[in-house]
């Protein structure tokens, strides 16, 4: 039996955060009643007529830049034709043969191992609107008892990114999205709020003999928006069609839905008859040509990009690959994380705490990082306390967590409870001289060579001062007092 | 208050008439409410007569006469059915939009409203304006005022029959293949379809967008260039609008001196009519009179733009029509069992044939593997006859033809064979390809019908067209007026002045 390898190639929509949508001047807004924002264009009244929104350009650009996709000099819309209540136009003004940029490649990270796909394409379209089925087999447009549309969000821009089938394993293909969705968060341009569906993949998967150039047939895996989910379903796509093939069996081009209690992939039910989309050039929209000086404009103004950020980080800071890629990903983190430096800590223990305590505390508070009262100041305080030896890890911890509770600087709560280390010789002397007269047993056995022991004086002392005691100090002296 | 004759008065006279307080906006529209009502049963033009809009504007217009003013205020207008306007219903002849109120006006309505035009009512069509007689609308059927046998031209035949008749001072229409030209030529008027984009399309609900563009249909060529100043310019509603790189000025052109005139070859070897080829040959003569110079000129594509056309327009048509569903507003089928059943009742219901056709024709045009022999074929085509007129334009500065191969026809002669219908555009259609400028001005009778004359001009040519127009108008002095005779019945002519005697 040979072995075999997966391709997995991925398509991912992506809502942008304009104010206005792509073809008319309705507000993008979420969460407002029912059709609230909309007019005669995005409901497709007789006679309304789109007109292209210059920001989602700039923002589907800046994308497509930062993809580095080039950009063309000369786009053109295309309707794309279909009957759905959720498209009032019964068309979607999308693009088609001549695309805002094609021919870009993103590299990402698995693990330690750097990873590249080819982006065949970014194009720009509208987003359909919302239906909700109500009574009956509700969920389901065919047996519910009635349908609603809300318009409010049909027309919101919509980017669609094409990725060449370069993704090597179901892995890769989530931290490829992950850190797709990282990108296009720092660009500005989408919030990629997944709950909300603003970003959202389809992925298709085929497998080859190990080695071999060529490629199987596909299957197409829709309309998916978790991380877990995508892994698990091209991870239980992949032995199907190898278990299908060396049957002797044929993969069928199909779309197969992931069903996440089974674990397993089953063939959406079949259309009645094969999507023609009959694709021609919308004659609504005069081409849009792209002047390249304004490209070059967006490309001076691009915000620094979670990839080039981390590869900075590794080389300023000296932090680790692994390091960089988690305070570089976004920009808020990243700010933070280079202001803590800035003020005097040191760039690996900020790190350490930054990573630790501290996203612990924005994931449980449900900050964004920079926000809160363990403001930069703070932290850097805090991680000289500690640097300097003034307070002991452990009790950084805690100083760290006192300071959420107390809303106060960190010196002010190691003065207030006393949580200073002990480095006072004299005081540490005395305490090492009654661990030692206290417990003659264990004496005897470090003096028998049974070195381990000397952890349980450790740990008396640190009982017997709170925890405080230098822990370096006290090592020190315990081995003077017990080999002496 | 002078004695009026709708059939005859411009509104040139009527704007003078208004401004030196001769007559008022609300006497001048009772002259065309005392038209409408005296031949409207007969003509057929309107799917809407708005009464009491325009006698409420019209005194209103009166009463803020100062801060009211403009070089429109006043006169009363009638638009074609397929120009949505806020409060006013908007059909499209189409029972898919019966009593469809429109939410918004179109921009080229709003120009003149925002003029303080009168609004005398909405006109017939053809469904969607789909057609060359105004047959096919689902309504009425419209009838030519100089024969009430004859059907108006289409697809704007209820604004052309409505100025014809004099039921309206000058009307807008909308051309796609000819939709003003034809009709304006049948029914003895001026239309004019301005160059693609000179006019915005926003609110004109769309047969074929790449094609339509709204114009002016007129008595004289005067009223044309008049109402054309107001309906021109860019609009940021529409994308393909443009504005024109000099403004519309009013024609006074008598002379034709030095201008070139190219004669095509082709336009004349489609089956034109002895009549219609005998005015044309004529006014061709007075071309030569007022000193401009005619020549013979080759278009050699001219016999593959309908074919290109007819593939063109539908395969539009298909995706622009594709939105009266049933969900949002129009029409919906009764008790729809799922949502295909919705569907495929409320389009099969609320379209009529032709229209199904060309949804057809188009759908098929458009699908994968007709695409490229189809579709693409036919862009190719286009872009021939574009270039075509562009290599003429090189030695001439404009193009003449008949602008209908025929005069006014009986109506139900060409209903049941719609290749003869398309082939009343057949010089008209290349302009629409090209994108171009072009009037019709009426040049003659032939049996007692109007025969219309085409001038077609290079891209925002728009003033050329209308002072040579206006020459050429002067010097052929049409002045015959309808005379709503019925050549299929035994009854008597209605009288030409019907609208004049009931109101003296």
């Amino acid at each position: 039996m040979s072995a075999w390898e997966p391709v997995i190639g991925l398509e991912m929509h992506v809502e942008l955060d304009t104010r206005t949508k792509m073809f008319c001047a309705c507000e993008v807004t979420k969460g407002d009643e029912p059709n609230l924002h909309t007019c005669p264009k995005c409901l497709a009244h007789p006679g309304a007529l789109p007109v292209v929104n210059e920001r989602a350009v700039e923002y589907a650009a800046r994308i497509a830049l930062a993809l580095n996709c080039s950009v063309q000099p000369r786009n053109i819309f295309h309707r794309k034709n279909y009957f759905y209540p959720d498209l009032p136009k019964a068309y979607q003004i999308s693009q088609y043969d001549e695309p805002l940029a094609v021919d870009g490649w993103f590299e990402y990270w698995v693990d330690d191992e750097k990873l590249g796909c080819r982006i065949n394409r970014v194009h720009m379209e509208e987003d359909a609107a919302k239906l909700v089925h109500a009574g009956g087999d509700a969920g389901r447009i065919a047996g519910s008892d009635f349908s609603m549309v809300d318009f409010n969000r049909g027309g919101t821009p919509l980017i669609e990114i094409v990725s060449e089938p370069d993704i090597p394993s179901p892995e890769a293909a989530r931290e490829f999205l992950q850190q797709l969705r990282n990108l296009v968060i720092e660009l500005g341009v989408s919030e990629c709020n997944m709950e909300e569906g603003q970003i959202r993949w389809d992925a298709n998967i085929s497998v080859r003999p190990e080695g071999s150039a060529e490629l199987g047939t596909r299957t197409e895996l829709k309309n998916m928006n978790s991380f877990r989910y995508l892994q698990q379903a091209l991870e239980a796509e992949i032995p199907r069609q190898v278990e299908i093939i060396e049957a002797g069996g044929r993969i069928d081009l199909e779309t197969l839905h992931f069903d996440p209690d089974t674990g397993s992939t089953t063939p959406l039910r079949s259309k009645e008859e094969a999507h023609d989309y009959r694709y021609f050039p919308e004659p609504d929209l005069v081409p849009l040509v792209i002047d390249p000086d304004w490209v070059e404009g967006l490309r001076a103004t691009q915000p620094e990009l979670p990839a080039a950020r981390a590869e900075r980080f590794m080389s300023q800071y000296s932090l680790s690959r692994a390091d960089a890629l988690v305070l570089g990903s976004s920009h808020a983190l990243a700010a933070f994380y280079e202001e803590v430096v800035a003020l005097g800590a040191g760039a690996k223990p900020v790190a350490n705490w930054t990573m630790g305590e501290y996203l612990a505390h924005l994931n449980a508070a449900g900050l964004e990082a920079g926000h809160g009262h363990v403001t930069a100041e703070r932290l850097a305080k805090l991680v000289k306390l500690v640097e300097d030896g003034t307070v002991s890890t452990s009790s950084g911890k805690d100083v760290f967590a006192r300071m959420i509770a107390e809303r106060a600087e960190p010196e002010e709560i190691v003065e207030r409870h006393g949580l200073g280390q002990i480095s006072d010789m004299s005081k540490l002397k005395a305490a090492v001289a009654r661990v030692v007269a206290d417990n003659p047993a264990q004496v005897e056995q470090y003096r028998g060579g049974k070195q381990q022991v000397l952890g349980f004086f450790v740990g008396q002392i640190m009982k017997a001062t709170g925890g405080r005691a230098n822990p370096q100090l006290v090592n020190e002296l315990l081995r003077k007092a017990l080999d002496g | 208050m002078p004695a009026l004759d709708p059939l005859r008065l411009t509104a040139r006279v009527a704007k003078r008439l208004l401004v030196d307080g001769e007559i008022s906006s609300a006497e001048l529209t009772k002259v065309y409410l005392d038209q409408i009502a005296a031949v409207e049963g007969h003509v057929r033009a309107y799917i809407r007569v708005t009464y009491d809009n325009a006698a409420k504007y019209s005194t209103k217009v009166d009463r803020e006469m100062q801060a009211m003013r403009g070089p429109l205020a006043g006169l009363p207008i009638a638009i074609k059915d397929n120009m949505v306007t806020e409060g006013v219903t908007t059909t499209c002849a189409s029972r898919i939009l019966h009593d469809y109120m429109p939410v918004y006006t179109a921009t080229a309505v709003r120009q003149v409203w925002d003029d303080h035009v009168v609004m005398l009512g909405k006109t017939n069509l053809d469904e969607f304006a789909m057609g060359s007689s105004t047959e096919n609308s689902s309504y009425q059927t419209t009838r030519n005022p100089w024969d009430l046998a004859t059907v108006p031209g289409g697809s704007s035949g209820g604004s052309a029959a409505a100025v014809a008749a004099g039921e309206a001072l000058w009307a807008l229409g909308s051309d796609t293949g000819g939709s003003i030209r034809q009709p304006a030529a049948l029914c003895g008027t001026v239309g004019m379809k301005p160059t693609y984009g000179a006019v915005s399309r926003y609110g004109l609900v769309a047969f074929a967008s790449s094609l339509d563009q709204i114009g002016p249909l007129t008595r004289s060529v005067y009223d044309c260039a008049l109402l054309l100043q107001h309906i021109v310019g860019y609009d940021p509603n529409d994308a393909t609008s443009v504005a024109l790189p000099e403004p519309v000025a009013l024609p006074d052109a008598e002379r034709l001196d030095g201008l070139r005139v190219g004669i095509p070859a082709e336009y004349l070897a489609v089956g034109i009519e002895p009549g219609v080829r005998a005015r044309f040959d004529e006014t061709i003569a007075r071309v030569e009179e007022l000193g401009g110079n005619c020549v013979e000129i080759s278009l050699p594509h001219t016999e593959y733009a309908l074919p290109a056309y007819y593939i063109i327009a539908p395969a539009e048509a298909s995706a622009n029509l594709a939105r009266f569903d049933g969900v949002r507003y129009g029409y919906r089928c009764a008790d729809p069992v799922d949502l295909l059943d919705m569907y495929e009742r409320t389009r099969g219901e609320g379209f009529g044939p032709e229209v199904k056709r060309r949804i057809v024709i188009g759908t098929y045009a458009l699908s994968a593997g007709y695409y490229d022999a189809y579709y693409g074929r036919a862009q190719k085509v286009r872009t021939l006859v574009r270039r075509d007129f562009e290599r003429a334009f090189a030695d001439v500065d404009l193009i003449a033809s008949p602008t209908s191969p025929s005069v006014a026809f009986k109506a139900g002669s060409r209903t049941a064979d719609p290749l003869s219908m398309y082939m009343c555009d057949i010089c008209t259609i290349p302009v629409n390809l090209a994108g171009l400028p072009a009037i019709s001005i009426p040049c003659g009778l032939s049996d007692g019908l109007p025969v219309g004359f085409q001038l077609i001009g290079p891209a925002f040519s728009e003033n050329r067209i209308l002072q040579a127009a206006h020459a050429l108008e002067g010097a052929i002095g049409f002045a015959p007026a309808p005379t709503f005779c019925d050549s299929g019945a035994d009854a008597a002519c209605l009288g030409a002045h019907a609208g004049t005697e009931a109101q003296e």
